[in-house]
């Protein structure tokens, strides 16, 4: 099994009045609550943890794209990525990925993840998500009529700049482009870096990911129980598509806070658990369902049938209102795992197993959550947690694993040594 | 209240419902948000005198199509098809809202389309200083109240009829949404202004008084930017789709200015 560290860098100092004063933590969040001489030190904790993450043998480190968002400070993960590939030596570096409509042109992206692909030496997996109504639609200001067909020509576009060899013409229905030829090309060539599709429910998606081959990850805060379901109709479609159980073809985002004990865990992770839960999953409801953002389709099914209500659980506005914000109902509800290393060892086997992923998305940061604290978490798992899990699905094979270059052939990156100014 | 008599006529492909009802001479009309999921009170005014046709645009109530558009050339092309396919070509136009914004561009840039013209809250422009609402992001309590001086009118106009097929009537409702998005996402402006001096035809334009959408005093701009003679009048109470608040009133209102 994978195990991924995954960031989100929340913004972690929301006021504890801020559900009441405040109508939603995305898109018109104000201003007035983000201190940028906060977020100097939040952005150089958060990259402390995902570097720290790296240390301890984690298989991948991630981060993601969002916009206007007090829970997510990632306009461009890009930009952590290639600090990270300096940074890191072995560890994957997922970027989770890039909105593919919002470039312009969408070049930029094959661009962007092919200098990730090279300077770290082969590392990049390439996550290329539709993106949410409220970072797409509202804070980018995209047509939510057009913004998946765009996203499906720019990926096509992105895929021919990476493996076509001469310059190409691209006559899209959106974008034409007279030159494209991209410099610097990505090390992982044969064809391409992987590329995995965070997803909500959609029987469209898991079908397009089984016919590109493609990772297909879902990505939602609730979960491995209120996940099982969407995973289970993720595999049946594969079954129907005569695709094999190879649990490497999905993901699964996790929260997780192991400590020495179930008590121990309980309070040193209820208060950032309650401030993801309840601050940063306050989105105005407004700005759930701008108009042909969900394909009709979709709408279909989720009218008709039970599917909806699992596919809604990756949109966070639409059953954000309904969902648990205390710390009680959080881990009842199976969103965040607690326990002692024993007890969180055998939960983690257990949604392995249960929806069948071989790539595991843990989120050991949420909310609030201090950098010692995220260490301890980190460290308690990477010692006591992942050697007993790791060989979970040692049967498969990952066929979408990026394949660096030798180590004997990668650069060598002198240690980082900070110039420190002696006090006068 | 009778039913219209319904037809379709072809848009690139796709069938677009028109409505006919009344006698006289003809008169278009091009609907608001929302399009016409029903037939309304304030067209069976007008054809009381009038021979009113009420073609659907692609995407909206009744009609498919709005996918294949992706320009603003797109959709005043198709529209245009529409209006010509529909018999209007030549008579009197009324649009409102979203399908007030096409009808002046109807009168712009195909002058000879349109006779006298009526708009009613017209998309198309959009104002820093006096920014209009955003129709796409609203609560489903809120909504109704930026649509209708009165919110009942506009759940009433959405309200799925006895018999309506469940699964499909709330999609067709928000695909008529996404028509109006498609088309005129994020702000509403399709740079209309730069067109509106090219209107000869005589235009009246109606606008309601507690309009929470578009406010009011974009009249003026309409006003002030077309070429033909032009008037503007406030519907008392009446919001955004004045024609769903104020029937009676705003339906006497355009005939007198059509005549």
């Amino acid at each position: 099994m994978k195990l991924m560290w995954f960031h989100l860098m929340p913004y972690t100092e929301l006021p504890a009045d801020f559900n009441k004063k405040h109508p939603s933590v995305w898109v018109d969040i104000h201003s007035s609550l983000f201190d940028p001489r906060r977020a100097h030190h939040m952005y150089n904790d958060f990259m402390d943890e995902l570097e720290y993450a790296a240390e301890l043998g984690y298989d991948a480190v991630c981060v993601n794209e969002h916009h206007s968002n007090g829970y997510g400070l990632m306009p461009s993960p890009n930009l952590i990525a290639s600090s990270l590939a300096r940074r890191t030596t072995d560890t994957a570096l997922c970027v989770m990925g890039n909105s593919l409509a919002l470039y312009n042109p969408p070049t930029r992206v094959a661009e962007e993840f092919a200098m990730i692909d090279c300077i770290s030496g082969g590392r990049l997996i390439a996550g290329f998500p539709v993106g949410s109504p409220m970072d797409t639609c509202y804070a980018y200001g995209q047509n939510p009529s057009l913004l998946r067909e765009r996203y499906l020509e720019a990926h096509d576009l992105v895929k021919k700049a990476w493996t076509e060899k001469e310059t190409f013409a691209f006559n899209g229905r959106y974008n034409q482009q007279r030159y494209v030829n991209i410099w610097p090309r990505p090390i992982q060539n044969d064809p391409h870096p992987p590329i995995w599709i965070p997803g909500g429910g959609s029987v469209e998606t898991w079908r397009w990911c089984a016919e590109m081959d493609y990772v297909y990850c879902y990505l939602s805060y609730y979960g491995y129980k209120a996940g099982l379901h969407t995973m289970q109709g993720f595999w049946k479609e594969m079954e129907k598509l005569g695709k094999d159980r190879n649990p490497y073809r999905a993901g699964f985002l996790q929260f997780v806070g192991v400590a020495e004990s179930r008590q121990q865990a309980l309070d040193l992770y209820s208060e950032p658990a309650e401030y993801f839960y309840g601050r940063c999953l306050h989105i105005d409801p407004r700005f759930a369902t701008p108009p042909g953002y969900t394909t009709e389709a979709t709408q279909r099914a989720g009218i008709q049938s039970m599917v909806s209500k699992a596919a809604d659980v990756a949109n966070p506005a639409t059953k954000a209102a309904l969902k648990a914000t205390n710390m009680k109902d959080i881990v009842d509800g199976g969103y965040v795992l607690i326990g002692s290393p024993d007890e969180v060892v055998e939960q983690i086997r257990h949604v392995g197993i249960s929806l069948n992923v071989g790539n595991l998305m843990l989120l050991l940061q949420y909310g609030n959550m201090s950098k010692e604290t995220t260490k301890y978490n980190t460290r308690l798992f990477a010692e006591k947690v992942m050697p007993k899990v790791k060989d979970l699905f040692e049967e498969w094979q990952h066929e979408w694993w990026p394949k660096p270059m030798a180590k004997a052939q990668r650069a060598a990156i002198p240690a980082f040594r900070p110039q420190t100014v002696a006090a006068e | 209240m009778s039913e219209p008599r319904t037809t379709t006529v072809d848009v690139n492909g796709h069938a677009c419902r028109v409505w006919t009802k009344g006698k006289g001479p003809k008169l278009g009309f091009l609907a608001g948000l929302g399009g016409l999921p029903r037939w309304l009170p304030f067209l069976d005014r007008l054809a009381e005198t009038r021979t009113v046709i009420a073609p659907s645009l692609p995407g909206y109530p009744g009609a498919m199509g709005h996918t294949e558009l992706d320009t603003h050339l797109d959709w005043v092309l198709a529209v245009r098809q529409l209006v010509d396919k529909a018999g209007l070509a030549g008579a009197d136009l009324v649009g409102a809202s979203v399908g007030g914004a096409f009808a002046a561009e109807m009168a712009a840039i195909f002058p000879d389309r349109v006779a006298k013209l009526v708009l009613i809250s017209p998309f198309g422009l959009f104002d820093d200083k006096e920014p209009a609402a955003d129709p796409w992001a609203q609560r489903k309590d809120v909504l109704p109240g930026l649509m209708c001086a009165d919110p009942a009118r506009w759940s009433e106009l959405v309200a799925a009829p006895e018999g309506a097929n469940s699964v499909e009537w709330p999609i067709e409702m928000t695909r008529a949404s996404e028509a109006a998005a498609r088309a005129f996402w994020p702000l509403g402006n399709t740079r209309l202004e730069k067109r509106l001096g090219l209107i000869a035809a005589p235009t009246l334009i109606l606008w309601g008084e507690g309009d929470a959408l578009l406010p009011p005093s974009y009249a003026a701009k309409f006003a002030g930017a077309i070429n033909g003679k032009t008037r503007v009048e406030t519907v008392a109470g009446a919001g955004h789709l004045a024609y769903l608040d104020q029937p009676d009133a705003v339906a006497r209102a355009v005939l007198a200015h059509i005549g």
